[in-house]
């Protein structure tokens, strides 16, 4: 008996072997692979022109100047941009949750006549859709094309979080809570806005994130609805074509006196659209990963 | 007793028969609240959704902006006819399927290694500052990703081929020829994706028996006979069921990030069928065309779907659906 407890408490305070230390090292190899390419991006964006052209930046900014970052903040149609990303996220991230909650309540209350039908319409859309044109076709015919309610109305559905919170508010919620309040006289308005968005509250976080994050990092739809009114580019399709494509030039103030490298402008663009996820993302890496779980009990 | 919950047994029965006659209205009459609820969402994939699936039927018309959906001419299956006759359409079949494939090699696999990895570490505090470096790319949009890209991969002044050059190689064009363009891709793809992809490989390893673990140091096994005999068993259901559920996908296209990180010289792999509905349709004009691929797209994809989800039902795991 007292044998194997002694192994197991020796095991447990087992040396750091050479195992340990390879281990170590790899991760610590694919974890900087994560993160020095951002680093490299961000020193070429605060470095001089001149360092950059002559191939001298690594990790390190070289003649630090912030001259770049001066060129986008004078340039009016990336700041639009910028503001039209934040309004576009917003207005469709409350879109979204209102939707997603007045369709997760419902088919989460085992009474309802037609839960099954029901759920299978919503659901089904996850895997079928008309695709690229018929939707581009829509647009087209609601006369939504080069507008923001073309980037918002059409994706503020996601069966996916749906999903999430169906199953969230059918498992978390006690069904004799919900009794009790009926019994006292709660409709279901009443239910839905007292007991079980504040008992949600957690999931709640998580689907805004994932609605927020998601609109802000796509361009796809953009890049086919936006078209002639340019003012309403969002800022990764402005990204798109002034980095990706390089079919669009900075809008510079007064009249270019020095020819400046793109490549550092393009740099300290990349910068200058990523510190905002940067910045949140200590913060919401949690709720994405309990989402990522979440979502994972029923796929 | 027995008879008693016998009678009570035919008393419920009766009930649910008598609630199963009761008509619609009454059950509007009692939840309308929750049907007004469900008028929201309801409007908005009935538009949103469904509508755009009638649009479908311009794959089988010849589609004229001038004339209009209706009246547009019927021609039956002559649109798919001519697409499957192009050669662009073969290869965008192929390119789609082989940049899947691809990715279900490396993509998939590199999560599993890496959790595994991360399972070995005992330090918490180590282990969280990897796992939030590693699952920060997934934060990025396909278009920082493309431009991250071409900032370190570019041949004439990318970082890695200055560091190649400085050690005595030769710049590679990593993104501007075809070959090496696929590489690129499918490497950035896991790049992107290995460290978001550990999440659930995770969670099932902490849901293992701390004293399968023990049991197996009793019997006297090593670091690495650990991992065969008690980690890898323990998440054998996950990688089965994320496997099925990833080969069912292969059909699937990847737009934004194909879209990101493709130019002009290198057509060959990076013209997917989604390239080719965009060109076609969008860029083109060409209607009909374009969603007739999408429709073929759209279809092979779903049946590959359901086909994945029966396969991982059977395995005794639960379905998509």
């Amino acid at each position: 008996m007292r044998a194997p407890a002694g192994t197991l408490a020796a095991s447990r305070r087992r040396r750091f072997d050479i195992w340990d230390a390879l281990i170590r090292f790899v991760l610590i190899v694919a974890s900087l692979a994560c993160l020095l390419p951002l680093v490299h991006v961000a020193s070429k964006s605060f470095s001089s022109d001149a360092f950059v052209i002559a191939n001298k930046v690594y990790l390190w900014p070289k003649g630090f100047t912030i001259e770049a970052y001066k060129k986008i903040f004078a340039d009016v149609s990336i700041l639009r941009s910028f503001y039209i990303s934040v309004l576009v996220t917003v207005l469709f991230t409350l879109l979204g949750m209102i939707i997603t909650i007045c369709a997760a309540y419902p088919l989460s209350r085992p009474q309802l006549k037609g839960r099954k039908a029901l759920t299978f319409l919503f659901l089904f859309t996850m895997y079928f859709s008309g695709g690229i044109i018929p939707d581009y076709m829509l647009m087209n015919n609601l006369g939504l094309l080069d507008t923001i309610w073309s980037l918002i109305l059409p994706l503020s559905f996601s069966a996916y979080n749906l999903l999430i919170m169906k199953s969230s508010m059918s498992n978390s919620i006690p069904i004799s809570l919900e009794e009790s309040a009926r019994i006292d006289g709660a409709g279901h308005f009443r239910i839905l806005w007292s007991i079980v968005l504040p008992l949600s509250k957690p999931i709640l976080a998580t689907l805004s994130l994932f609605y927020a994050v998601g609109r802000w990092i796509a361009y796809q739809d953009a890049l086919f609805y936006i078209k002639q009114n340019v003012d309403l580019r969002p800022l990764q399709l402005k990204l798109y074509y002034l980095v990706i494509q390089a079919s669009e030039s900075f809008q510079l103030e007064a009249a270019q006196v020095q020819l400046s490298n793109p490549e550092v402008l393009k740099a300290s663009c990349v910068i200058f659209a990523t510190v905002p996820i940067l910045c949140i993302y200590p913060f919401i890496q949690k709720y994405f990963v309990q989402g990522a779980m979440l979502g994972a009990v029923k796929e | 007793m027995k008879v008693e919950s016998a009678s009570s047994n035919v008393e419920t029965a009766l009930k649910r028969v008598k609630a199963d006659s009761r008509g619609a209205a009454y059950y509007l009459r009692r939840d309308w609240q929750l049907y007004l609820l469900l008028l929201i969402p309801l409007s908005f994939v009935l538009v949103f959704k469904y509508a755009p699936m009638s649009g479908l039927v311009i794959a089988f018309k010849d589609y004229k902006i001038a004339r209009g959906f209706w009246g547009s001419e019927w021609v039956g299956f002559e649109v798919f006819n001519q697409v499957f006759a192009k050669p662009d359409f073969g290869r965008a079949v192929r390119n789609t399927l082989l940049l899947n494939s691809l990715d279900l090699v490396f993509s998939f696999t590199m999560p599993i290694v890496l959790a595994l990895l991360l399972n070995e570490v005992r330090s918490v505090r180590f282990k969280r500052v990897n796992q939030t470096l590693l699952y920060l790319p997934h934060f990025l949009s396909w278009v920082i990703i493309g431009a991250i890209a071409y900032q370190l991969l570019a041949e004439g002044n990318g970082v890695v081929n200055n560091l190649i050059e400085m050690m005595g190689g030769k710049r590679v064009p990593f993104l501007q020829e075809d070959a090496y363009w696929l590489v690129s891709y499918v490497a950035i793809g896991v790049w992107q994706s290995m460290g978001w992809g550990t999440i659930l490989y995770l969670a099932a390893m902490s849901g293992i028996n701390p004293e399968m673990y023990e049991a197996a140091i009793v019997d006297g096994a090593g670091r690495w006979r650990k991992i065969w005999n008690v980690t890898l068993p323990s998440i054998r259901v996950t990688i089965v069921t994320l496997l099925i559920l990833n080969l069912g996908k292969v059909m699937a296209g990847s737009f934004e990030r194909v879209l990101a990180l493709q130019n002009k010289a290198t057509t060959e792999y990076s013209t997917t069928i989604e390239v080719l509905v965009y060109r076609w349709g969008l860029e083109g004009g060409n209607f009909s065309r374009a969603t007739a691929i999408g429709l073929f797209q759209a279809v092979v994809g779903l049946v590959l779907v359901l086909a994945a989800d029966r396969v991982a039902k059977r395995l005794g795991d639960d379905g998509v659906i």
